[in-house]
């Protein structure tokens, strides 16, 4: 008997694509269909402000405290360009901040990987640095860099950027297996093949989740870096002019774009973390 | 041409916390080339810690171990052997291909060369189709067959095996035992396996080398009288020689005596 016949009756032969997982099934023991899946949160959303335009409408609570739906899409509709021109200020900052944040969050991580004593020395002041006030920092960096500078808000963003991408790395480079370990012995492997061969592969998608997490902290950061001075145009800058001025479905309407914006983040930094654990 | 393997009174001693525990005790060991050498013993012998030795992955507390005429770190660093370990190890980023090459590539072969050899091993082994394919679409054999090709990638003439087939179930594991004996006469190299299944290194070896606990030592060295490792199929799993060969282990395993089986060892 040939090898390539006996394979084939004794091995299960796999099929293209991974096994499947199964729809999750619902409450009352049905599988939910994609549909339905897709359908139910669209549903519960215009339940919700379908009440909340019906509570507005009411006159049981005040307009300044919570605008109607439809009034605040009324402003997103006559304000349009500005939150674009807004939303992409606030975007810059905030991916500048993603990306500066990133990239150090990596090389740190990797500088603390390379000893103990250095992993000692950089652990404290990563969590220091996790803690610090955006209230305390903004108009210190503002004053830095002059009243017309961006670069204040993109240290902010980077800076929130940088905890999560720095503690999700340093943990994704310790995570190498045992049995790869010995392999790289047993090929007389160099330090340097080591870290390019397994443990940087190894650490990959430990690091996009943590670009994932600082997605959402740098759009944060950088909208709240606005309400402490600096040029003015950004989300957080037209939120706080808004409200100082009572046009608060106009407040409201740029809040709608901020939840937009770091819902773009967020959605392709998870795409990119999809990707990178896609054979694990 | 000098022995493949040349243990000479090897003491391993780790250090641990509640103390010094000695896991092998005064163990000599000549493994020929070509030859097919099984240890085998109950848990804590030292069977594997004897195999991480020839494979320089600890070093002796006393005592020598040569590979090939030189030392067992000059034999690493040389590529003189190949290891499979229980879990196949394989990256799971990387393709079947990828993965057979990785110690290729590390020695900075080139691409075209890579590419031959890789198709060279991957008939070898008999994954033919399976070369594209992700290491989480094969199945455990399959994955072990992969990580058999990595080791013989660098041709060399000494095969190190730590439980290959213990993870596999019976009927892929009888059938993974044939093929390795198909491809150890294939390429011609030694081999040094370790498992804790009698009927495993009897069909497997020329010889059994049965190893007792606290301290690991060699016990007894059981010839296997069952013909050349090359010529043996899986009719011989049913023929009184290889039963008869199964019993002479046993007995070296409980030290001449009929006394229950020790733990640890398989005797299915």
């Amino acid at each position: 008997m040939t090898t390539e016949t006996r394979a084939s009756t004794l091995t299960r032969t796999p099929g293209p694509s991974r096994p499947r997982t199964r729809p999750p099934v619902g409450p009352l023991g049905r599988t939910a269909s994609g549909a339905e899946r897709a359908i139910a949160p669209v549903v519960l959303g215009g339940a919700v402000i379908g009440i909340w335009q019906l509570l507005a409408g009411s006159g049981l609570v005040e307009a300044y405290l919570l605008p109607s739906p439809a009034a605040i899409i009324a402003e997103i509709i006559e304000f349009w360009p500005s939150m674009l021109s807004a939303a992409g200020i606030t975007g810059l900052n905030a991916f500048v901040g993603l990306v500066a944040g990133s990239l150090l969050g990596v090389v740190a991580a990797l500088v603390a990987s390379t000893s103990r004593l250095l992993d000692g020395m950089l652990a404290p002041i990563v969590a220091a640095l996790a803690v610090i006030p955006i209230v305390a920092l903004a108009p210190v960096l503002n004053t830095m860099f002059g009243a017309d500078s961006r670069t204040g808000r993109q240290l902010i963003a980077s800076l929130a950027a940088f905890v999560p991408v720095f503690i999700t790395t340093a943990r994704g480079l310790r995570q190498t297996q045992p049995v790869h370990r010995e392999l790289m012995t047993s090929f007389a492997a160099t330090p340097w093949q080591v870290m390019r061969t397994i443990t940087l592969p190894t650490a990959v998608p430990y690091t996009f989740t943590g670009i994932r997490l600082a997605s959402s902290l740098a759009v944060i950061s950088a909208l709240v870096a606005e309400y402490f001075g600096g040029p003015r145009g950004g989300l957080g800058g037209l939120i706080s002019t808004s409200a100082a001025s009572s046009a608060y479905p106009r407040a409201w309407a740029y809040v709608v774009a901020a939840i937009a914006l770091g819902l773009a983040f967020y959605l392709v930094t998870l795409a990119l973390e999809r990707w990178a654990s896609r054979r694990r | 041409m000098s022995a493949a393997v040349v243990v000479r009174g090897v003491d391993k001693i780790f250090d641990t916390k509640s103390g010094h525990v000695t896991a092998l005790s005064a163990v000599d060991l000549d493994v020929a080339p070509g030859e097919f050498v099984s240890l085998i013993g109950p848990s804590g012998c030292g069977k594997s810690t004897l195999m991480r030795l020839i494979a320089d992955l600890e070093t002796p507390t006393a005592g020598t171990v040569e590979v090939f005429g030189t030392s067992a770190h000059q034999a690493r660093v040389d590529q003189r052997y190949g290891i499979a370990f229980q879990q196949a190890g394989l990256l799971p980023w990387r393709t079947v291909s990828a993965n057979i090459a990785l110690p290729l590539e590390l020695s900075g072969m080139a691409r075209a060369e890579v590419r031959q050899r890789v198709d060279e091993l991957i008939a070898l082994v008999g994954l033919g189709d399976f070369g594209d394919r992700f290491p989480d679409q094969l199945s455990g054999g399959m994955q072990q067959r992969v990580a058999i090709a990595r080791a013989l990638a660098k041709k060399p003439q000494l095969l190190l095996m730590d439980e290959p087939f213990g993870a596999l179930d019976e009927m892929t594991r009888e059938y993974m035992q044939t093929e390795l004996l198909r491809i150890a006469a294939e390429t011609g190299a030694a081999v040094v396996f370790v498992t804790h299944s009698i009927p495993e290194a009897v069909y497997l070896s020329d010889r059994v080398v049965v190893m007792s606990p606290r301290p690991g030592r060699i016990a007894e060295v059981v010839p296997m009288s069952l013909g050349s490792t090359g010529s043996r199929a899986d009719d011989l799993r049913e023929d009184a020689s290889f039963f008869e060969m199964i019993t002479a282990v046993r007995e070296a395993l409980h030290g001449g005596t009929h006394a229950t089986a020790p733990r640890g060892v398989e005797n299915r």
